[in-house]
């Protein structure tokens, strides 16, 4: 199936769940709301048809900075899909407010996203809901704050916290 | 330890008896000879067994993703050596690419040619790396000592194209910063014709070893359903069957030209790893020769016929008005690693003016080149991809490299994501040494062949 055949099955499936998709550069994206997601992620991986076997990515992107973006909600959490049966891609993305930054774990799908949701929730602070075991992945748990943030500045420094007992 | 369990444990106090029914927590690493870098497993052991573990990463986290939004596109090139620091080229070129697909652009047949033949060595240098360090761990270190003198052989062929050894920042978006030396194809016969020698040795010291093959076979296996449940990708999938590959699912640069299988194996052990990577060196091997073959010559001294003038004159000449026709004169410059030559330069970068930086003599020579030369490192301007964002993979040594950049219009990335290849089987490992002897986690992680600067980031 094609990028764009997905993006429409997608639709006619979750209809309003799919708040809008797009094509840029040959990446096929839709954005789903955060209601639909669990739906959109399990359809995606047993629907034979897309056999979206592979989490190859889970990230975010925090939208705060960016051009245009001043009112719409803060985070993205992007999931990138690719199916070993078909040969095909396909990137998810649900947009998630400041106040209430929590997702669905995808954990109990694909056990990849357990690390890939830690490292989310290390960098930028947002949560999922379910998630077994949501420590911090690369930074040290006394570590305050959430690296990749746009408002974090880079050059802060924090204490170097020793061995505790 | 806890105090109470360390009381329990050695007083025989408490729930326990002293008779050594508790299990033990042991942590190897994060400075353990075996762990390759900095890594903390810390595993709960029942007598020798592995009963539970985890896996604890991030001591070598060097905020690699914020520190490509702080500057410009391409000064986040340099960073992307330290990725993969066995193999990082092929960072180098997936970064560019992704850069590339951004802005829309396409590279010269000659430079895609030139990234498959560096990528594929780097291939090659990985796989020794990861194999030497394995058998020596094993005790095999007569192995290591010759696979670090293969690489030795290959890494002077990088060295001679990119003038270093390890962080070479070779890639440029739009192309690669200099072009083959004369010469190339026979250094490459030379030092291939080297490693098949120092393969085969290897082939016969541990192929068949007794020893070697009691340490792998059966050790740290991984099913197939769970090695795509954890998007492992690389060496250790096709290790379990699945031939994905993608060099062959989605071919970029020039790998649908070129012949090469993927070699598989069933097994989905160490062992199965081991062959994987071995049978990989020689393929890469005869895509790099393939690839020499092929590779297109490209415009060279054609539009720049004339008799070479010092630049005195060149000055002079201009002095007088008369500048016709004076830029299709080359002159001589010092070669430098920071530009190159503009012959070599139109062979190897793309032709777009919003993305190449032009040759020395055309920012000396020009003032539009010194205009351009401006345009594209004055901080505000420089490369400015139009808003939007794209995942770019390709092939790492390890597997599906994924580098996912955002684009907000500016002269910096809003947003770098690497998708590092080793992350996920390190997310998995503890899958593949529960059960296991304590012993079992040095080959296993051996064959993960983790790489602390992609790990970590």
């Amino acid at each position: 199936m094609d990028g764009a055949a997905i993006l429409a099955a997608l639709t006619a499936r979750f209809g309003s769940g799919v708040v809008e998709t797009h094509d840029h550069r040959g990446d096929h994206t839709a954005v789903v709301t955060r209601e639909a997601l669990p739906g959109v992620l399990a359809w995606c991986r047993d629907e034979p048809s897309l056999g979206f076997a592979m989490l190859t990515d889970l990230t975010a992107v925090d939208y705060l900075k960016y051009p245009g973006h001043a009112d719409g909600p803060r985070f993205e959490v992007v999931y990138h899909l690719y199916s070993l049966a078909h040969n095909h891609r396909l990137r998810l993305k649900v947009k998630v407010d400041e106040d209430d930054p929590v997702v669905p774990t995808a954990v109990d799908l694909w056990p990849i996203a357990n690390w890939f949701e830690r490292e989310v929730w290390d960098m930028f602070g947002v949560r999922f809901a379910g998630h077994p075991d949501l420590r911090r992945l690369l930074m040290y748990e006394e570590f305050v704050g959430h690296p990749l943030r746009k408002d974090y500045p880079i050059d802060r420094r924090q204490p170097l916290i020793g061995p505790t007992t | 330890m806890a105090e109470t369990t360390r009381r329990e444990f050695m007083l025989g106090e408490g729930s326990g008896t002293g008779s050594g029914s508790q299990n033990l927590h042991v942590g190897v690493g994060p400075a353990h000879p075996a762990m390759h870098g900095i890594i903390r497993i810390v595993t709960e052991l029942d007598g020798e067994a592995i009963v539970r573990a985890d896996v604890e990463i991030g001591y070598l986290h060097r905020a690699f993703e914020k520190d490509c939004e702080a500057g410009g596109y391409n000064n986040a090139i340099p960073y992307t050596d330290r990725l993969n620091y066995v193999s990082p080229l092929i960072n180098n070129f997936g970064y560019c690419a992704v850069v590339e697909k951004l802005l829309g652009i396409d590279v010269t047949e000659r430079c895609k040619y030139i990234r498959v033949i560096m990528a594929e060595i780097s291939r090659i240098c990985d796989h020794l790396t990861c194999i030497g360090a394995s058998a020596m761990e094993l005790g095999a270190f007569t192995v290591f000592l010759y696979m670090i003198k293969a690489r030795e052989f290959l890494w002077e062929l990088v060295e001679d194209v990119t003038g270093a050894r390890l962080t070479i920042s070779y890639g440029r978006v739009g192309g690669v910063k200099a072009d083959l030396p004369d010469g190339f194809a026979s250094s490459v016969a030379k030092a291939f014709k080297q490693t098949r020698e120092v393969l085969d040795e290897v082939h016969r010291l541990l192929t068949g070893n007794r020893i070697f093959m009691d340490r792998m076979v059966g050790v740290g296996v991984l099913s197939r359903e769970e090695t795509i449940a954890y998007a492992i990708t690389g060496p250790l999938l096709r290790a379990v069957g699945m031939p994905y590959d993608v060099r062959r699912a989605q071919p970029y640069d020039v790998y649908d030209r070129l012949e090469f299988q993927i070699p598989t194996q069933t097994d989905g052990d160490n062992y199965a790893r081991y062959l994987v990577r071995m049978a990989e060196m020689e393929q890469s091997m005869r895509i790099v020769e393939q690839a020499l073959a092929l590779i297109p010559g490209g415009p060279i001294n054609v539009d720049f016929e004339g008799r070479p003038i010092d630049p005195a004159s060149y000055v002079d000449l201009g002095k007088q008005g008369k500048t016709e026709g004076l830029l299709l004169v080359p002159i001589t410059l010092s070669p430098n690693l920071q530009g190159s030559e503009r012959p070599a330069h139109a062979r190897v970068n793309a032709h777009d003016k919003r993305v190449v930086l032009p040759p020395k003599e055309t920012t000396y020579g020009s003032i539009e080149g010194l205009m351009n030369h401006f345009m594209l490192i004055m901080e505000g301007y420089g490369i400015r991809p139009p808003q939007g964002e794209a995942y770019v993979a390709v092939e790492g040594a390890n597997g599906e490299l994924g580098f996912y950049v955002v684009s907000d219009g500016t002269d910096r990335p809003y947003r770098v994501r690497c998708r590092p290849p080793c992350l996920p089987p390190m997310a998995a490992l503890h899958r593949m040494i529960e059960g296991e002897m304590v012993a079992d986690l040095i080959p296993t992680f051996g064959s993960v062949n983790m790489i602390g600067g992609e790990l970590d980031r």
